[in-house]
């Protein structure tokens, strides 16, 4: 029964975070300079003709309450809008550009974890634990474009090992995934190793030793599984550097995908494109933040209380 | 087995009482002096003007008259990358100002606010940070330009709600503190127990955060400007830079690699120096 209330309340909260985001959303939309029919027209032919039949197309004679609410009905059924760009609907154009973009975030995410648990684990010596630190710390604090832009010069430049640009073939998805996974295994690695410590300073981890259980199966079978609570949580965070990190990335190594989207309809102010896109991130955003607290309540019977 | 189960314990003793070598700590805070320098007084360090064009100096590798190359128009690197400072650092600092300063305000409204108005306020920052920071970014530049100015609004927005929580929770605990209930109890005004008690008493961790988060700024800064969202050619930013670098990589890597380096340098500087006042400050409290 706690278990219930509780992921009730986890749901909940989750709903009203994406509503508001959702809103704060269109808030900025309304908000911004210049007329909307301005933007649709782009550089066709403007009369007052064309002007009036526009306004009655996209519905902006509405009063903001109505078109706001309209959104809001239309957003919870999957409907994004149409592109005043395009004068197509957002869905079709975001779902032929959302494959390349998911590949490459997922090929990143499985590479950085798993980097992540290797070094982490491996690297338990003082002296490999040092070297490993300032790797780490390199690789957080360098710009994802200039990971990309050398590993480019290196291995497509001078080697030519890989293609400079495009999205033919798994070749081409090699170095934009490492370029993505080298940032994200240099953060996992830090929180959890943080982690392992913590852990193999538990009673349980005592006791292990106390069996007469080898260092590394205390830390494998014992250790690791406390220090991947915390890394769980980090999910959503995870989705939104692999997002934006997509984005560069995609236009370091000339990749199709959301990224090429979301940067033309900015600079086109597409506003419809830019809402969903921004939108539908927040949304992929809770809904993994929800799914890791409901996990953690799954597996962690502490939290439930309160 | 007794030394294998004291190990941890030992470890961690002779870890924490060993005086750390600090050549790090030194090395960091001395890069950043020397950023600050260049930010403040270019000509220090550099030639006259970063956007000289010499056409018969194009894309010339590293020399002793040219430290770090020439450019697609023969415009000195080095020169350029020691200019960006003013553009890239600014950009940073600006956008951390303006997170802070919102930040540090929404947080204490929001701790000391009823319970009604605290829950839409923070429910509000758990809506923003549900944005990714760079999307939310490109939503602000979508609607009000690129430019120098929006990218500073848009990472100030965008990276608020870290400093408004860690405030919110900081005034839940110094709102109960003696201190305050006994200046409730003199009858102190409400301004002044918010301006002499409440607001001194919440900014310790801010400072740290904001050293940590001004690299965070300066990262997300120099992406977006590499995306051409930022500050337009032909200024000497780092992050469009590198984007203009980037067509003549095969044959000029100096000219996109040195200046992505720039800010890597910057951000691993302040990194280590936000960790060692982080570290002090957590020792002072324990």
């Amino acid at each position: 029964m706690t278990l219930l209330v509780a992921v009730l309340r986890r749901a909940v909260a989750g709903l009203v975070v994406l509503w508001a985001a959702a809103t704060a959303a269109y808030l900025a939309l309304l908000a911004a300079p210049g007329d909307t029919v301005d933007s649709i027209i782009g550089d066709g032919a403007d009369t007052p003709l064309i002007r009036s039949q526009i306004v009655r197309e996209w519905h902006l004679d509405r009063p903001a309450v109505v078109q706001y609410l309209d959104y809001l009905w239309r957003a919870a059924h999957g409907d994004l809008g149409r592109s005043y760009l395009l004068q197509r609907p957002v869905r079709d154009v975001i779902g032929e550009q959302v494959w390349p973009t998911l590949k490459l975030a997922l090929c990143s995410a499985l590479l950085g974890v798993l980097l992540a648990l290797i070094l982490a684990v491996l690297t338990r010596r003082p002296w490999a634990r040092r070297v490993s630190s300032t790797v780490e710390l390199v690789l957080v604090s360098t710009p994802p474009f200039l990971i990309g832009i050398v590993l480019l010069s290196v291995f497509s430049f001078r080697l030519g090992a890989f293609p400079v640009s495009g999205d033919r073939g798994f070749a081409a998805l090699v170095l934009p995934a490492v370029t993505l996974a080298l940032p994200i295994a240099g953060l996992l690695t830090q929180v959890l190793r943080d982690g392992l410590d913590r852990a193999l300073e538990e009673p349980f981890a005592v006791t292990a030793r106390a069996r007469g259980l080898r260092e590394s199966a205390v830390l494998v079978r014992h250790a690791l599984r406390h220090a991947l609570l915390p890394a769980v949580t980090l999910t959503g965070w995870l989705f939104g550097i692999l997002l934006g990190g997509a984005v560069i990335i995609e236009q370091v190594f000339g990749r199709p995908g959301l990224g090429q989207v979301t940067l033309s309809a900015v600079t086109s102010k597409d506003m419809p494109v830019v809402l969903a896109v921004v939108v539908l991130s927040a949304a992929v955003y809770v809904l993994l933040n929800t799914a890791a607290d409901l996990a953690n309540l799954l597996v962690d019977p502490r939290l439930r209380r309160s | 087995m007794t030394l294998a189960t004291a190990r941890p314990l030992v470890a961690r003793l002779k870890f924490g009482f060993r005086a750390r070598p600090r050549w790090g700590l030194s090395v960091a805070a001395g890069f950043l002096l020397l950023a600050l320098l260049a930010t403040l007084w270019p000509g220090l360090f550099a030639g006259a003007d970063p956007l000289a064009a010499d056409p018969l100096h194009v894309l010339e590798a590293p020399s002793a008259a040219h430290w770090f190359g020439t450019d697609q128009l023969g415009r000195d690197v080095f020169d350029r990358v020691v200019y960006g400072a003013r553009h890239s650092l600014t950009i940073g600092v600006a956008a951390t100002l303006i997170a802070v300063t919102a930040g540090v305000l929404l947080g204490v409204v929001a701790g000391l606010a009823h319970r009604l108005a605290d829950e839409a306020l923070s429910r509000s920052f758990d809506a923003l940070s549900a944005f990714p920071l760079l999307l939310l970014a490109l939503l602000f530049i979508a609607i009000a330009g690129p430019g120098t100015v929006s990218l500073v609004v848009a990472i100030g927005i965008a990276t608020l709600p870290h400093y408004a929580r860690v405030v919110r929770a900081q005034t839940f605990v110094v709102r109960q503190a003696g201190y305050v209930t006994q200046a409730v109890a003199f009858g102190a005004s409400r301004p002044r127990l918010v301006l002499r008690h409440v607001l001194p008493n919440v900014l310790g961790p801010v400072p740290i955060l904001a050293v940590i988060g001004l690299g965070e700024a300066i990262l997300a800064a120099a992406g977006l400007s590499f995306l051409g969202m930022g500050p337009q050619p032909p200024s000497p930013e780092w992050g469009s830079m590198l984007s203009e670098g980037r067509g003549y990589l095969s044959i000029a890597w100096w000219a996109s690699i040195l200046p992505g380096t720039a800010v890597t340098l910057t951000v691993i500087a302040l990194t280590v120096v936000g960790r060692d006042l982080q570290r002090r400050f957590e020792g002072r409290l324990r």
